[in-house]
């Protein structure tokens, strides 16, 4: 149904980007002409690097020597067909998932050396209920051997530092939605981690509750620059909060293109009408519509 | 005022108060032979008599008794076996026709077994009750650990926990409510084997030697009251871990 509105919203911004470009965006212009991107300019020392990654599901080939370099400090939102792996790249990255063959390296470590953070689709599922929103947040440094005290001033400062309005002695099912998802995001976040993984962090959400979610992790992008991941289903979610959209293709899964997203931040509701905006969006949709025909 | 809306909003006492008047009717009227069925209020007597005197007490305690410790031998050898056949799925699951084939065997067919292994002293009666409480406290300690949710050990371990702490922080936990479940049930088996081995077994003392004295000499107010009693004693050990479970496990399910 979400999928249907995004394709009808979608085939009018190609209209609006056929304008954008008569009007002689610099940006899509340039873009429009080079050939597509298949790995990031990830600088010497990038988050993540990934060399010859294979994985299979049975019969099913998802992915055959992938290569990829995660550049730091980048917002990336992962977007693909349907079935192309998304959520499988984020789970074999994290090691929630094992991998047949290649390597993944976080800055020459293994996934279990390095403090990342997983945001699930399914907070009701992910949070633990016998525990109150506050212990929840801690348990990630209770795992570490943090003390006491040093866990509850970590708790204190992103309380205050993301402006939690609820009471977190209450249990993850006394609150809403939203601010259950936002208890699972400042669980991730309380280590420190060095990249944060979100897989469809909205889905389960309404639009109200998504919309304030968005803001808090633009907000919280803005002010930690970890190296986030976030695979999304929903195309104008995904440019809006990236940095970069990386478009993968149908199984076996490749990367089909690298899209930039130069709208300044911190953007707001405005920037979704920006021509700009719009712009990279449409690009991102016909090379995800030509992938799909393939 | 208050209370009589408050007992409009929660009639429980309406089943209660249907049974004894249609036993009342049924006694008075005859509807029934005055031989089979005692009139309840006499009957209310006799158990409020056998209180009075201490009599059913003395029974009351050894059933309870019996009953306790064959849910505690069940229950300390019940979950630690469930947790370990439900964390290793392969030992589940080449165990799994032997549990269900006991578990469907009748815990009364056993009890020539246990009189030949513990004699006719308390032992067999509380060993063949443990055995079928155990049984159900196992099936249900290990099907809780199976089905604890993928996603949370999951979150537990992207968070970089250990195995083991795992375990503790999260599987235990998951699989609480339904070892809550495997308690209470194990719990009424218990009740049952007990009362019929101390029918048939036999016994100094206990519910099930009372009610089956009280057939024996035909004294029908005795067993009713004595009948009466034993329900108290199921529902109230139900209750309490009822009681239990909604005071300590408020989030299961959630």
């Amino acid at each position: 149904m979400q999928r249907d509105t995004t394709l009808t919203f979608a085939s009018r911004d190609v209209g609006a980007s056929a304008a954008a470009l008569q009007s002689g965006g610099p940006h899509l212009a340039t873009s429009s002409v080079s050939a597509p991107r298949r790995n990031f300019d990830a600088g010497p020392r990038p988050a993540i690097t990934i060399r010859g990654l294979k994985k299979h599901f049975g019969d099913t080939v998802l992915y055959d020597g992938f290569d990829l370099d995660i550049p730091k400090g980048h917002f990336i939102s992962v977007f693909g067909p349907n079935g192309c792996g998304k959520s499988t790249l984020i789970n074999l990255l994290s090691g929630l998932i094992p991998i047949d063959g290649g390597e993944i390296l976080f800055d020459g470590r293994g996934v279990r050396d390095v403090t990342i953070g997983y945001v699930f689709q399914n907070y009701r599922d992910a949070l633990f209920p016998w525990m109150n929103a506050r212990h929840n947040i801690e348990y990630p440094l209770k795992v570490r051997g943090w003390t006491d005290a040093l866990r509850q001033a970590r708790v204190d400062e992103l309380v205050a530092q993301f402006e939690v309005g609820f009471d977190l002695r209450r249990r993850p099912y006394e609150l809403s939605g939203g601010q259950q998802q936002l208890v699972s995001i400042l669980r991730a976040l309380a280590p420190k981690p060095e990249v944060m993984f979100l897989d469809e962090p909205f889905s389960a959400l309404d639009y109200e509750m998504t919309l304030f979610i968005r803001e808090r992790l633009q907000t919280v992008f803005l002010q930690t620059g970890v190296t986030m991941l976030l695979v999304s289903h929903d195309l104008e979610e995904a440019v809006y909060l990236a940095d970069n959209v990386l478009l993968l293709t149908k199984r076996p899964t490749r990367v089909a293109d690298i899209v930039d997203v130069s709208s300044p931040r911190p953007r707001n509701e405005d920037t979704m009408s920006d021509p700009l905006f719009v712009a990279t969006k449409a690009r991102s949709l016909n090379i995800f519509k030509q992938e799909v025909r393939r | 005022m208050s209370r009589a809306l408050a007992l409009l909003k929660h009639p429980f006492w309406v089943g209660p108060l249907l049974i004894f008047l249609v036993w009342w009717v049924a006694a008075a009227g005859q509807w029934i032979s005055p031989r089979l069925l005692p009139d309840p209020v006499s009957t209310i007597a006799t158990l409020w008599g056998s209180m009075v005197d201490g009599s059913i007490l003395r029974d009351f305690g050894g059933t309870l008794g019996r009953t306790l410790a064959a849910f505690a031998v069940a229950a300390a050898l019940g979950v630690p076996v469930g947790i370990v056949l439900g964390s290793e799925v392969r030992i589940y699951r080449s165990l799994e026709f032997a549990i269900d084939f006991f578990r469907s065997t009748p815990a009364t067919a056993m009890f020539p077994l246990f009189l030949l292994i513990f004699g006719i002293g308390e032992e067999s009666k509380i060993g063949v009750a443990a055995f079928s409480a155990w049984l159900v406290i196992v099936f249900n300690v290990a099907y809780g650990v199976m089905n604890a949710r993928p996603t949370r050990i999951l979150a537990a371990r992207v968070m970089g926990a250990t195995r083991w702490r795992i375990f503790m922080d999260v599987m235990f936990f998951e699989s609480l409510p339904q070892t809550f479940v495997g308690l209470r049930l194990g719990v009424s088996y218990a009740l049952v084997v007990i009362i019929v081995a101390e029918m048939f077994i036999g016994a100094s003392n206990g519910m099930g030697r009372r009610i089956i004295d009280a057939q024996q000499i035909f004294d029908l107010r005795q067993m009713y009251a004595s009948i009466i009693a034993t329900g108290c004693l199921g529902y109230g050990l139900n209750l309490f871990f009822l009681f239990i479970e909604r005071t300590f496990l408020k989030w299961a399910g959630k």
